[in-house]
């Protein structure tokens, strides 16, 4: 353990703004990264299952054809 | 056998099942390492005798600036392998990791702003790594630009292909050119690369980050790629057949 | 790609290229508003710097290698987008891929006498602009020489990116996106060559290093464009 109590730990020897900002953008990013990739799978096996229920319609698809 | 084995990984379907097996595991590590290497880094690394704990910001500026490179260098090869052998997931990878690419610049330059504060004194200086990686981040800017204003059509893969590889034959000359034009201007020497070799205890934590951030970055890469052919192969029997089911 | 028997009759070879670019220069000079509206443009952007940052001719003697570079590097990326355009909207760019003639060559021809319509003329006319600016005296054949070289690289530069956005309506932007980086080494080497001539340095080193840049570019950008051309055309 390099410091000696949680609040110096906190204030990082005066370096806090800047330490905390970094780790604190770093953080953010990977999660918005994490985020980013769940939404786009929920979002796309949305689509793609209506997709799948759409084309399981047989009236629909001999009205619209295969959708692209 | 070995080709046989290629094949059937780079054919949509056989990497497709194949990375469903091995994302988790990427993404799990990813968040092991990334999360022990933070508390290692912050908490447990001694700090530098002339920095203080402002350097506690390099367990994330150096992954990130390392990964900035590399991920533009695997977007090359990809683009490489997709133009010289027509492989349709090699596109589809690169198209998956560009974003994280450019966050990733995004990040190193961040970081290198905030560590400069203590360091230089500064937010900003034209340092000639910092201009590198700026650079960087336009090239970026313009392969995400040229693939959204291509959208879906057939010629945007070929085209952020070809202007990866440019910019890849770019970067060398460009960071040599950036380097050689800081010595000449360099204002008042604030330099960090002349420092005494690091012990062991500042750079394993290091290393433990930059192994984290390369699992995250064969983890995004695995699951956008996944994402990617469900998009492209949308209209294939084995994709209804998938989607039928569920995730 | 390249056949041999065709190398073994040059005048036979050479003479449709030697038409495209007899007629690509008469269609220049048809229309002189494409070669110029970039000399008018230059000289301009240079008009802007002394109100905007200050008449004194101490400040801008410095600058000036900077300021003269970085208009004349806008200036050539302005007059990209026409550089397939025209021949891309009237069909005559997809008769150009089904020529016999190997592509790069063709595509080496086209940026040949995009060179001479603007990198050519910015280079004679920035003496003058040098003037108003306050530029020290004995550094003009360093900046007509140094804007005649690097403009040949950022034309051939350029090339791949007009060739990879002929498709993309309203392009300009994007063009500027995809080019501008890639412009950064030689503004370094160009600006340079310019105040090192100003300070009384050796300038060999940074026209020999302008000069390799363009021999690079002379090497790989005329294939990088003729792919950039059959992908965006066959799309």
């Amino acid at each position: 353990m390099a410091f000696d109590s949680w609040h110096a730990f906190l204030a990082m020897g005066g370096h806090a703004a800047y330490v905390w900002s970094a780790y604190g953008v770093t953080l953010l990013l990977l999660a918005g990264v994490g985020l980013h990739v769940r939404l786009e799978r929920r979002q796309l096996w949305r689509r793609l299952q209506r997709q799948a229920r759409r084309e399981q319609r047989p009236v629909r698809r001999a009205q619209e054809g295969r959708s692209p | 056998m070995m080709w046989a084995f290629l094949h059937k990984l780079a054919s949509p379907q056989g990497f497709y099942a194949l990375s469903a097996r091995l994302s988790p595991w990427c993404w799990g590590l990813a968040a092991c390492l990334i999360g022990g290497g933070m508390i290692w880094g912050l908490g447990f690394a001694p700090a530098d005798y002339q920095q203080g704990n402002s350097f506690r910001i390099i367990y994330v500026h150096v992954p990130a600036a390392l990964l900035a490179q590399s991920i533009y260098v695997a977007m090359a090869l990809a683009g490489l392998v997709f133009l010289v052998w027509r492989v349709k997931l090699a596109d589809m990878a690169a198209t998956a990791m560009a974003p994280l690419g450019a966050g990733m610049t995004f990040l190193a330059l961040f970081s290198g702003a905030v560590w400069g504060v203590p360091t230089w004194g500064t937010w900003w200086q034209w340092d000639a790594r910092l201009t590198s990686m700026l650079i960087l981040l336009f090239l970026y800017i313009g392969v995400l630009a040229l693939r959204g204003a291509l959208g879906t059509r057939q010629s945007a893969a070929r085209a952020a292909s070809v202007l990866t590889l440019v910019g890849v034959i770019n970067i060398p000359i460009i960071k040599y050119s950036v380097e050689w034009w800081y010595t000449l201007h360099q204002p008042a020497t604030f330099s960090v690369t002349s420092r005494p070799a690091m012990p062991a205890e500042m750079w394993l934590p290091l290393l433990v980050m930059v192994l984290g951030f390369y699992c995250l970055f064969l983890a995004v890469t695995l699951t956008r790629t996944r994402h990617e052919i469900l998009r492209r192969e949308a209209s294939r029997r084995w994709v209804q057949a998938l989607t039928g089911e569920g995730p | 790609m390249s056949r041999p028997e065709r190398y073994a009759e040059p005048s036979g070879a050479n003479r449709p290229l030697i038409a495209m670019m007899r007629r690509d220069l008469l269609l220049m000079m048809r229309s002189p508003g494409a070669w110029l509206n970039p000399l008018a443009f230059f000289a301009l952007v240079i008009t802007l710097f002394p109100v905007g940052i200050s008449p004194a001719a101490s400040v801008l003697s410095t600058l000036a290698p900077g300021l003269l570079w970085v208009a004349a590097l806008l200036a050539t990326l302005l007059s990209l987008e026409g550089m397939f355009r025209d021949d891309a909207e009237d069909g005559s760019l997809e008769q150009l891929l089904l020529a016999p003639q190997p592509l790069p060559l063709l595509v080496l021809a086209r940026v040949a006498v995009h060179w001479v319509s603007t990198g050519l003329p910015l280079a004679l006319m920035a003496p003058v602009l040098g003037i108003m600016l306050a530029l020290p005296s004995g550094s003009y054949p360093m900046l007509m020489a140094s804007l005649a070289l690097g403009s040949a690289a950022l034309s051939l530069i350029g090339a791949i990116g007009a060739a990879l956005t002929i498709g993309v309506a309203r392009g300009g932007i994007l063009l500027s996106l995809l080019v501008l980086p890639l412009y950064v080494p030689v503004l370094i080497f160009g600006s340079g060559a310019v105040q090192a001539a100003i300070g009384g340095t050796p300038v060999a080193p940074h026209l020999a290093l302008l000069g390799a840049l363009l021999a690079l570019a002379l090497a790989l950008a005329p294939w990088a464009t003729a792919a950039a051309l059959r992908i965006s055309l066959n799309a």
